[in-house]
């Protein structure tokens, strides 16, 4: 199994198809790792002995995927890391698990996540908080914190998160794993229990950027169960390029000045100095609005929230608190089933969205949105990407900013700004700052996935990151 | 600083039942929360831009209304706290 366990995914998923692996030692390999788990990664490990058959030409060939547990997996657990959904086991799957299951990619388990999706370090979750591979006193970052040390650690070969301010690249980060947030829309959302709809994205954590392409392509299409969904334009292509000629990446001074420990600043300039003997041109520039996003966000997030979560009322699914009458029964309910960060989002929104301030909070976070997006527009005529760090910091320890709600969502300051744009963007390990692994954010316009993909690619194998440290 | 009063109006549209803990430490973790927001305040007068409430140009999309199978009744009910007659049973809006 150590053998196995070096395989990336892409490798395994060719050596099933050439008939040199049993893709069933790959499920009992993982299953075994996944069940060892000691960094509470999963919050459920599948208990079948053999994994369902697949088909031999499958894309995915047979080798199982760790799923954040907001997934709606039908009669699996899918609790979103809250109390108030304890137990549940929806009637359907998402649209993007199908995808996976059916291009040969088995559900080996569900990976735990801050409540709803809503914290930076995964210490949200009701089921306790995910440990960081590298380091078990730290925090993995969030929220995909299970599926980002899950794949970090070697327990799975790959997993599926969802991004909605950095919930995918920042723990990708701070785990020293690839980690994409894709274009809104590329991805159905239909069965992704709901935080903030208008920026959840799905997308997948991986080893390297070619696992990162073979996800994409089998989770991405149009789906009639989400009108919002659109697909992408041309297929995805496995990356390939080696180099950088002709590349332009503009560096903005808003995202790489103050708040960023100096030790991911240095590893950032490291990777630029690759960047340019790549090829590529670096340049300074500016994303005027970006130190708003932060603000902005924190208003459209909650507030959508906020509505999403008027759903858990303790009639038809979750948790329900005994009450002798129907409005008691709602407001006990969700005091006892939401937890601490979660009612704070939700209270945050309805103020955002309440009578006398939806035109000061709400509808002002709206307006310094489109700057944001006009922000980036502006930069594709000079740039190809817009590179930054991913995180501000290493992953912390746990506990060091769990009474600091500002900052803990600092966290997101690098990440929020493409968010708010709909604009893909992928994080890929590019070294360590005090031992701990650091990200490398590459941001581009709307649908160029491929083309960010190649870019990582190049950067990927000139730098040569080496994650087995955090599979040990 | 929320007051007290305007936190327990916010809980109250929010459906939330919350602690006297809760109350006072919600009251200044949101306080800070909004002092930092107003930051959006320095951008000065937004008039002239549009909101974006979606990157997306979502179209309605349309399809012929022809009947289909739908979640069988009893997949339905099988997560509810309560069923009874098909249904989801609540405590009565009127009880307290």
């Amino acid at each position: 199994m150590s053998d196995l366990l070096e395989l990336t995914a892409a490798q395994a998923a060719a050596r099933v198809r050439a008939g040199e692996l049993d893709p069933a030692d790959l499920w009992h390999g993982y299953r075994e790792r996944a069940a060892a788990d000691d960094l509470n990664a999963f919050t459920w490990v599948s208990d079948r002995d053999e994994p369902e058959a697949i088909d031999g030409d499958a894309p995915l060939g047979g080798v199982p995927i760790g799923v954040k547990d907001l997934f709606c997996t039908a009669g699996i657990p899918s609790q979103a890391g809250s109390r108030i959904l304890e137990g549940f086991r929806p009637p359907y799957t998402a649209t993007a698990v199908e995808r996976l299951t059916a291009a040969g990619a088995p559900v080996l388990g569900k990976t735990n996540q801050d409540e709803f999706a809503m914290g930076s370090s995964t210490e949200n979750s009701a089921y306790g908080p995910t440990l960081n591979p590298w380091d078990r006193t730290r925090v993995p970052g969030g929220s995909s914190g299970g599926s980002a040390a899950a794949v970090a650690a070697g327990s799975v070969p790959w997993s599926i998160g969802t991004d909605t301010g950095g919930s995918i690249r920042q723990p990708a980060a701070l785990c020293g794993i690839v980690g994409l947030k894709p274009t809104y829309g590329a991805i159905s959302r239909y069965g992704m229990i709901a935080f903030a709809s208008s920026l959840d994205q799905a997308g997948p954590f991986t080893r390297d950027t070619t696992d990162a392409a073979l996800l994409l392509a089998a989770m991405a299409g149009k789906d009639p169960c989400d009108s919002t969904s659109l697909g992408l334009p041309e297929p995805v292509r496995l990356p390939e390029a080696t180099d950088l000629k002709g590349v332009r990446l503009g560096v903005p001074e808003e995202l790489t000045g103050e708040g960023i420990e100096p030790g991911v600043l240095e590893a950032f300039r490291a990777t630029l100095d690759l960047a340019r003997e790549l090829g590529a041109t670096v340049e300074t520039t500016h994303l005027p609005h970006a130190p708003q996003g932060l603000a902005a966000y924190y208003l459209i997030a909650p507030a959508e929230c906020s509505s999403n979560l008027a759903r858990y009322d303790g009639v038809r699914y979750g948790h329900r608190a005994d009450a002798p009458d129907l409005l008691t029964m709602y407001t006990r309910t969700r005091e006892e089933g939401f937890g601490a960060e979660v009612k704070r989002r939700v209270m945050l929104g309805t103020y955002a969205l309440s009578s006398g301030y939806y035109d000061a909070y709400y509808g002002r976070a709206q307006k310094v949105r489109t700057l944001i997006a006009r922000d980036f527009d502006y930069s594709w005529e000079r740039f190809d990407f817009i590179v930054s760090p991913t995180a501000p910091g290493v992953a912390f320890e746990l506990g060091a900013k769990t009474a600091d709600p500002l900052a803990m969502y600092l966290n997101d300051f690098c990440t929020v700004p493409m968010s708010l744009a709909g604009i893909p963007a992928i994080s890929i390990p590019n070294g360590l700052a005090d031992g701990l692994p650091v990200g490398f954010q590459i941001a581009g316009p709307a649908f160029s996935e491929n083309r960010i993909l190649d870019a990582a690619h190049a950067l990927e194998q000139a730098i040569g990151f080496d994650g087995s440290a955090g599979r040990a | 600083m929320l007051s007290r009063d305007q936190v327990l109006h916010v809980a109250r549209l929010a459906r939330l039942e919350l602690t006297d803990e809760e109350i006072e430490r919600f009251g200044s973790e949101l306080s800070n929360v909004l002092d930092y927001i107003e930051t959006i305040e320095q951008l000065g007068d937004l008039g002239d831009i549009p909101p974006t409430s979606h990157v997306v140009e979502v179209e309605n999309v349309l399809r012929a209304d022809e009947p289909r199978p739908s979640l069988p009744v009893e997949q339905a009910l099988a997560s509810a706290p309560e069923a009874a007659l098909g249904g989801f049973r609540v405590p009565s809006p009127g009880a307290g």
